[in-house]
């Protein structure tokens, strides 16, 4: 592994640097983030573990344009989106940032829930103008790659957690994002399951390009990391990962 | 392009039903209540124009026949028809009371016209018009009499011959058409017992008791029982002259006042219906303004339930008229569907109220607006509190 200060710029899709984020203030104040440094390439999937309160929910909520952090800067492929010194957010539509260049797959997996699964999946790019029949396939294709493909016209709401957590995945990807923030990903998953989503979030990372950050406690997961970073009251150590290879897992799945 | 709005409520089709049909019966009340102000007015035009006078010639300085007392001698009419101008004079008496139907008492007005002449109803829809100048009856249906029936007002029994349908005062009574000379008597006579009271007080008053004046008293006491008045003179004006030209005509005797039909129908509105009609104003205003609250609250409330959705909405990126649409679509369908069910419920309870209730095409396209204004302004206010949900929200920790 390479030093980050050695990356070649050009492949660098998120930096970090200097990130602090205070919750509330005065008395109240809580420091959740104390000046983090952190880099992804593209095509990379790195860990974020530490215990819980640590900060990392906040660190991609900052990093996904979610919350505002309080100083520091964030650069996505070379561009600066945010910068404490110069006022905050370099960006007006911060939406439209989430929507065309980051994928979410958050703890809680909100999907929305008077749509079956396919249109949850497809949503977005059929509310910007893609035809129904093209979205809904390329949706299609996404959730059997999660191994929920016989549950696709089923409501939300009667999937089990598992279920529910890949079709917030599948929804996540639709759009191909350069960026892909997950927050715990695999908790609700059995191991064959949880390792099949880490193989999926690898192939979309080779295939596209895509940075993924995944924040998790899951000991069936870590050892997959080749780069990892640890958390610990708010500020990042960079160690390497075991890099265990995701191929040798016998599990099914079809990948699209 | 997906339409999330139509996918919600066909989600959740029953509880959205339902509130529509709430909604809907609040929109009936207030559009049955417009309606009950178009019939009282309707009715008041209906009756006059039914009369098929041009003038109504009363008492100087009343607003008779209905709104005000009037009287008038009834050898009147024969100077009036001759007058340039007038083709046809009649005598009209016009009196509130209650007559016995079927066993209950049913408030009527009482019209005592000349059979065959101008102030009779001009359609029937049943039977035939007055023909003998006595004891006969030509009834609206509201009263509940039916062709064949009898119907006793005070002294005498009537055959009820012929019937009408919306003949109604003013005020909404029915009203019971007998000969003018019936009408005269039930108007102006006095009743048996003040009869007999006032003849045995003239009877001792000395001085019509004269000995060797043989005729005075009897002449006196025959004055007494005959009526000479009526209410009205109705009047119609012959081809060639404006009814302008005849009523100033009429105007210029020291006595009489005539009115005309557009008089007559600001009289209705201006006079007669006018407090009734602000009451029911009142009333209208504030139905309307409590079902517009509720559609606001609803449409609020609705939104508010739906803060999670439009938080996930927002953290994956869908833009801000996606959601706007979300709300307006949802608000504007519960309005259709209110008024629906609105318009369907004031038209299949109008017949069963008493009175008459005019659902006009105009109020109804008025009632819609106002709906569709309602859920536009209410949703614009719930757009607003969706536009601001914390994409965070949707985020667990
Ligand atoms: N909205 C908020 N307001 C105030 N404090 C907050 C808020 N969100 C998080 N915090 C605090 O910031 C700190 C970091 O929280 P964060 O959610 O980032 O932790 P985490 O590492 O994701 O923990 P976990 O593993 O339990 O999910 C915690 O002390 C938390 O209480
Ligand atoms: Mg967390």
């Amino acid at each position: 592994m390479s030093a980050p200060a050695s990356l070649p710029g050009d492949d660098v899709a998120i930096r970090l640097s200097g990130l602090t984020k205070t919750y509330g203030r005065g008395s109240t104040a809580v420091p959740a983030l104390r000046g983090v440094d952190m880099t992804v390439r593209r095509g990379e999937v790195i860990g974020l573990v530490g215990p819980s309160g640590s900060g990392k929910s906040t660190l991609l909520k900052c990093l996904g344009a979610v919350i505002e952090p309080t100083d520091g800067r964030i650069e996505l492929a070379g561009e600066t989106i945010f910068d404490g010194a110069r006022g905050g957010w370099r960006i007006a539509d911060l939406r439209a940032l989430r929507r065309d260049r980051i994928g979410f797959i958050f703890q809680a997996p909100y999907l929305i829930p008077f749509l079956d699964v396919v249109d949850n999946v497809a949503l977005l790019p059929m509310l910007a103008g893609v035809p129904d029949a093209q979205a809904r396939s390329r949706a299609r294709e996404l959730i059997a790659a999660l191994d929920v493909g016989h549950r696709s016209g089923v409501r939300v709401s009667q999937l089990s957690g598992g279920e529910q957590q890949r079709v917030a995945i599948a929804r996540s990807l639709i759009n191909r994002p350069p960026v892909i923030l997950a927050d715990e990903p695999t908790a609700p998953l059995d191991s064959t399951r949880a390792l099949a989503v880490m193989r999926i979030l690898g192939e979309m990372a080779q295939r596209y390009g895509a940075a993924i950050v995944v924040v998790t406690h899951d000991e069936k997961i870590i050892p997959t990391f080749r780069r990892l970073y640890r958390i610990r009251d708010g500020r990042t150590e960079e160690e390497a990962g075991e890099g265990r290879p995701l191929d040798a897992d016998p599990a099914p799945a079809a990948i699209g | 392009m997906i339409n999330l709005a139509g996918r919600d409520i066909a989600q959740h089709f029953g509880r959205f039903l339902f509130t529509g049909v709430g909604l809907g019966l609040l929109i009936g009340a207030t559009l049955t209540m417009a309606g009950v102000y178009r019939g009282m007015v309707a009715d008041g035009r209906a009756v006059i124009a039914a009369s098929g006078a041009d003038l109504w010639v009363v008492q100087k300085d009343t607003l008779g026949p209905w709104a005000e007392p009037s009287s008038l001698r009834d050898d009147l009419q024969r100077t009036l028809a001759v007058l340039p101008g007038v083709a046809e004079v009649a005598n009209a008496a016009y009196l509130t009371m209650q007559v016995p139907v079927h066993g209950r008492e049913v408030r009527v007005m009482l019209a005592g016209v000349e059979p065959g002449g101008l102030g009779e109803p001009s359609q029937l829809v049943a039977g035939r018009p007055l023909l003998r100048s006595h004891y006969e009856a030509v009834a609206d249906r509201a009263t509940g009499l039916r062709v064949g029936d009898t119907v006793r007002i005070r002294r005498h029994d009537y055959a009820v011959v012929g019937l009408t349908q919306r003949a109604t005062s003013s005020s909404g009574d029915p009203m019971l058409f007998i000969p003018l000379k019936d009408a005269q008597e039930v108007q102006f006579l006095k009743d048996n017992d003040s009869l007999l009271a006032e003849r045995a007080r003239t009877q001792a008053n000395p001085a019509l008791n004269r000995p060797g004046v043989p005729g005075l008293l009897d002449a006196v006491l025959a004055g007494q029982s005959a009526s000479r008045s009526v209410n009205t003179v109705l009047v119609r004006v012959a081809p060639g002259h404006t009814v302008a030209e005849v009523q100033a005509a009429i105007g210029r005797w020291k006595h009489l006042t005539a009115w005309s039909r557009e008089d007559m129908e600001e009289i209705l509105v201006a006079r007669l219906i006018a407090t009734s009609a602000r009451q029911i104003g009142m009333f209208l205003a504030i139905l309307a303004v409590v079902s517009a609250a509720i559609v606001a609250f609803i449409i609020y409330t609705m939104t508010l339930n739906k803060q999670r959705e439009i938080a996930v909405l927002k953290l994956i990126g869908a833009r801000d008229r996606s959601i706007a649409a979300l709300v307006l679509q949802q608000a504007l369908a519960l309005g259709l569907i209110g008024f629906a069910v609105g318009e369907g419920a004031a038209t299949l309870w109008a017949p069963f109220f008493p009175k008459t209730v005019l659902l006009t095409a105009g109020d109804a396209a008025r009632g819609l607006l106002a709906t569709l204004g309602v859920c536009t302004l209410a949703s614009s206010l719930a757009i607003r509190a969706a536009l601001r949900v914390d994409p965070a929200e949707a985020i667990g920790g």
